[in-house]
């Protein structure tokens, strides 16, 4: 599904992923773990488009396509979609407006009409029930004045919306207590099926304990030095990552 | 300078053409010099009285340099150079209602009429039919509208000038003064008609009154007009003008807005411009305020071509409210200039300012606005905001906001930005799927979310809404019903 190989990426020339190598089959579920500034936003961000970084060298395909050539919306298009580890706040436009033009412009990639009104309504609706996200939340403008914990919920509603094939939570579960953790993690896997894949971020075993990983990679200095079954992250959890480095170094 | 303007709509060059170094203001002092008899002759005792008075002014003052303070973004002399014709002779200039009313905020359930050039029309159908083509030569007699309340005046200023003297003349130029600004002395000089709208003592109107006005010419044309609003102590009234520019010729229109609102009197005034790329507009509002009246005024540039709109707002008795709000989008080569001015001279009043501009490709914003808190004007609240939004690296916004206190237990605040679009929002619109060209959209239409939903109109901030993502689409001339606003 999404074939990772070589890849080297710059923000302000500075290089920071440094020869990445990384496949996930469908279904798949992968860990990607490592310590602070190691690059994992950054390789969320380049996987997702995000202009300010520069791809140097590699490739990236997924579903057979190229996908460094596409563009930002049609990656969201092709079913691609990052819960921001720190999503932005738009004030004055709406949740409404935000989806609605989020959802059609998904439709129309894939040669559906737009939904009426009270189709969109009810959506929106059944989809915030799966994350238990306010009705008052989905009222007000996209993350404006909601909490670190709310905007981590409002992430996976939007995902549920959008139903992506292969998702990456970057660190979805900071900022949310331990019933927040439990209802949006189970409300993930509410949204999966055995087609759709994910790449989680994240610093924490107790996500893992809900989302299962297949595979557990460590990041560190901008590649992938270690690789392992689930039991790995359980390891990190009470050893913490000083006894990877000393391997690597 | 031409001053007539026939029924086949060509003008005849009177006496003069572009003066050899007298710069911009000579043809005005000539054309004057020779018209006067004329245009007293087709106006009323009250506007005729000041014109002696302005012409001194006018002379005196000549057009402001770009090294006057007020004018430093619009060059004022060069707008005013060419050659204009005018009607001083008050010949009637065919209008097709169809065209003319095809306004884009139509059936507001407003009580509505129009003003072509600086004539009054009440909009009964029957009456429009007869303005086209045909309609001998006459005076046309504003009716009230049924409406509005009997007791309310409406209609043509010259006429009310000549059925009700004393008022006029109790009102008329008290506001505007001629001895300060040259286009102020200009259009008083100059100016033969337009509106009046006096609400008595006490008087609420329902309906919002919507005036159209409509800019009407074959060939390149300049208009003065005149409007003048009295609402008394206690009355409320909503006035709604929208600007429109029927034909492609250069239009110059100067407008001077006279509002003189009551003790406790409530005035909203909204003004939209939908003009043509050569249109030039210089409107002056003048606003005084008595104790505990509150004014909303809603400046709103949907289409132009040059626009300066000073705003000059006196709270001049205790308890009185002012919320100024203004919005600009502008292209191509769009200039827009709000020039404001706020006099705190009494205590415990509050004024509340929010001016947006979006500015894409070279199009130019200037935002001058002035808060004078006088000594003796305590606890006077008072805040202003402009805030900007530069789409391309050609745009270009001054914005100079000001405050000057001598006053010591007040409340001031002022702030001002110019920015561009927040890239990680449109980022992280993309990422959702949404198109960059949507996305940008959706972000220009949130940024001037806040001043449309200060308009207290309803019906209005609907229309705006979407007039507005119209405009950011680039539809705004596509849009069936405007023929006036390509
Ligand atoms: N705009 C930028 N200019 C220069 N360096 C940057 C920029 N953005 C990020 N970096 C650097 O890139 C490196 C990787 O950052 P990244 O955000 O990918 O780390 P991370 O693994 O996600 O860390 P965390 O666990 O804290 O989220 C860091 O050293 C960071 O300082
Ligand atoms: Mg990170």
């Amino acid at each position: 599904m999404l074939k990772i190989k070589d890849l080297h990426a710059s923000i302000n020339g500075k290089e920071i992923l440094k020869g990445i190598n990384l496949e996930v089959k469908p279904g798949e579920v992968h860990a990607l773990m490592g310590q602070y500034g190691a690059g994992k936003s950054t390789l969320s961000n380049v996987l997702v488009g995000h202009p300010a970084y520069e791809v140097t060298k590699g490739s990236v395909t997924y579903n057979g396509k190229d996908l460094l050539a596409m563009s930002p919306e049609d990656r969201a298009h092709e079913g691609l979609f990052l819960s921001f580890q720190h999503p932005v706040e738009i004030p004055g436009v709406s949740m409404v407006n935000f989806m609605r033009a989020a959802v059609n412009e998904h439709r129309k990639y894939k040669g559906l009409s737009a939904l009426t009104a009270s189709e969109f309504l009810k959506l929106m609706r059944e989809k915030r029930a799966i994350v238990e996200l306010d009705n008052k939340l989905a009222n007000r403008s996209v993350n404006e004045g909601f909490s670190g914990g709310e905007k981590k919920r409002n992430e996976i509603f939007q995902m549920a919306m959008l139903e992506p094939t292969f998702a990456i939570l970057d660190e979805t579960d900071s900022g949310l207590d331990v019933d927040a953790l439990r209802v949006v993690a189970e409300g993930f896997n509410k949204l999966r099926t055995p087609e759709t894949s994910a790449l989680v971020i994240t610093h924490y075993h107790r996500l893992l304990d809900y989302i299962k990983p297949d595979i557990v990679h460590v990041l560190y200095q901008g590649r992938i030095v270690k690789t392992a079954g689930p039991e790995l992250a359980q390891e990190i959890e009470s050893r913490g990552f000083d006894w990877i480095k000393r391997e690597v170094e | 300078m031409n001053n007539n303007h026939n029924k086949s709509g060509l003008s005849t060059p009177l006496h003069y053409r572009e003066g050899q170094g007298g710069g911009a203001a000579t043809q005005y002092i000539d054309l004057f010099a020779q018209c006067e008899a004329m245009i007293c002759k087709h106006s009323a005792e009250a506007l005729n009285s000041l014109r002696a008075k302005a012409f001194e002014n006018f002379k005196r003052l000549g057009f402001p340099t770009r090294k006057v303070e007020a004018y430093k973004y619009t060059d004022v002399s060069k707008l005013f150079a060419p050659d204009y014709g005018l009607n001083l002779n008050r010949l009637d200039i065919p209008v097709n209602p169809y065209d003319a009313f095809k306004c884009d905020v139509p059936n507001m359930s407003t009580a509505l009429y129009f003003v072509v050039n600086d004539r009054f029309y009440t909009a009964t159908s029957d009456e429009l039919q007869t303005t086209n083509g045909n309609r001998p030569n006459g005076s046309l007699v504003a009716r009230s509208s049924s409406s509005i309340p009997d007791n309310i005046l409406l209609g043509s200023l010259k006429e009310m000038a000549e059925l009700h003297p004393d008022l006029v003349a109790k009102y008329y130029g008290k506001l505007a003064d001629t001895g300060k600004d040259a286009v102020v002395a200009l259009n008083t000089m100059l100016v033969q008609d337009g509106l009046l709208l006096y609400v008595p003592k006490g008087v609420v109107v329902e309906k919002p009154i919507q005036l159209v006005n409509i800019l009407r010419a074959d060939v390149n044309f300049m208009v003065n007009r005149r409007v003048l609003i009295v609402v008394e102590e206690g009355a409320q009234v909503r006035l709604l003008m929208c600007d429109h520019a029927m034909d492609k010729v250069d239009f110059l229109a100067t407008q001077v807005i006279e509002a003189h609102v009551g003790a406790g009197a409530t005035l909203d005034l909204y003004e939209l411009e939908e003009t043509t790329t050569s249109t030039h507009r210089f409107s002056h509002l003048y606003v005084q305020q008595e104790a505990d009246s509150n004014v909303l005024v809603g400046g709103i540039t949907l289409h132009n071509g040059l626009t300066r709109n000073t705003t000059h707002v006196t709270l001049a008795g205790s308890g009185a409210s002012i919320n100024l709000c203004g919005m600009a989008i502008a292209d191509k080569k769009q200039h827009v200039d709000n020039n404001t001015f706020i006099d705190h001279r009494v205590s415990d009043c509050t004024s509340r300012e929010l001016y947006k501009y979006v500015l894409d490709d070279s199009a130019t914003g200037a935002f001058a606005g002035k808060v004078l808190v006088r000594e003796g004007a305590q606890h006077t609240s008072s805040e202003q905001t402009n805030r900007n939004l530069c789409v391309t690296r050609e745009a270009r916004m001054y914005t100079q906001p000001q405050l000057e206190i001598y006053a010591d237990d007040v409340k001031c605040s002022h702030g001002a930005t110019v920015g561009q679009l927040d890239e990680n929002a449109l980022f992280y619109m993309r990422q959702r799927g949404i198109s960059e060209r949507e996305a940008r959209l959706l972000l220009m239409f949130a940024f001037v979310g806040d001043v449309v939903d200060s308009i207290r109109l309803e019906a209005l901030r609907d229309r705006l809404h979407l007039l507005v993502e119209k405009r950011f689409r680039g539809e705004m001339g596509k849009c069936q019903g405007c023929a006036m606003c390509k």
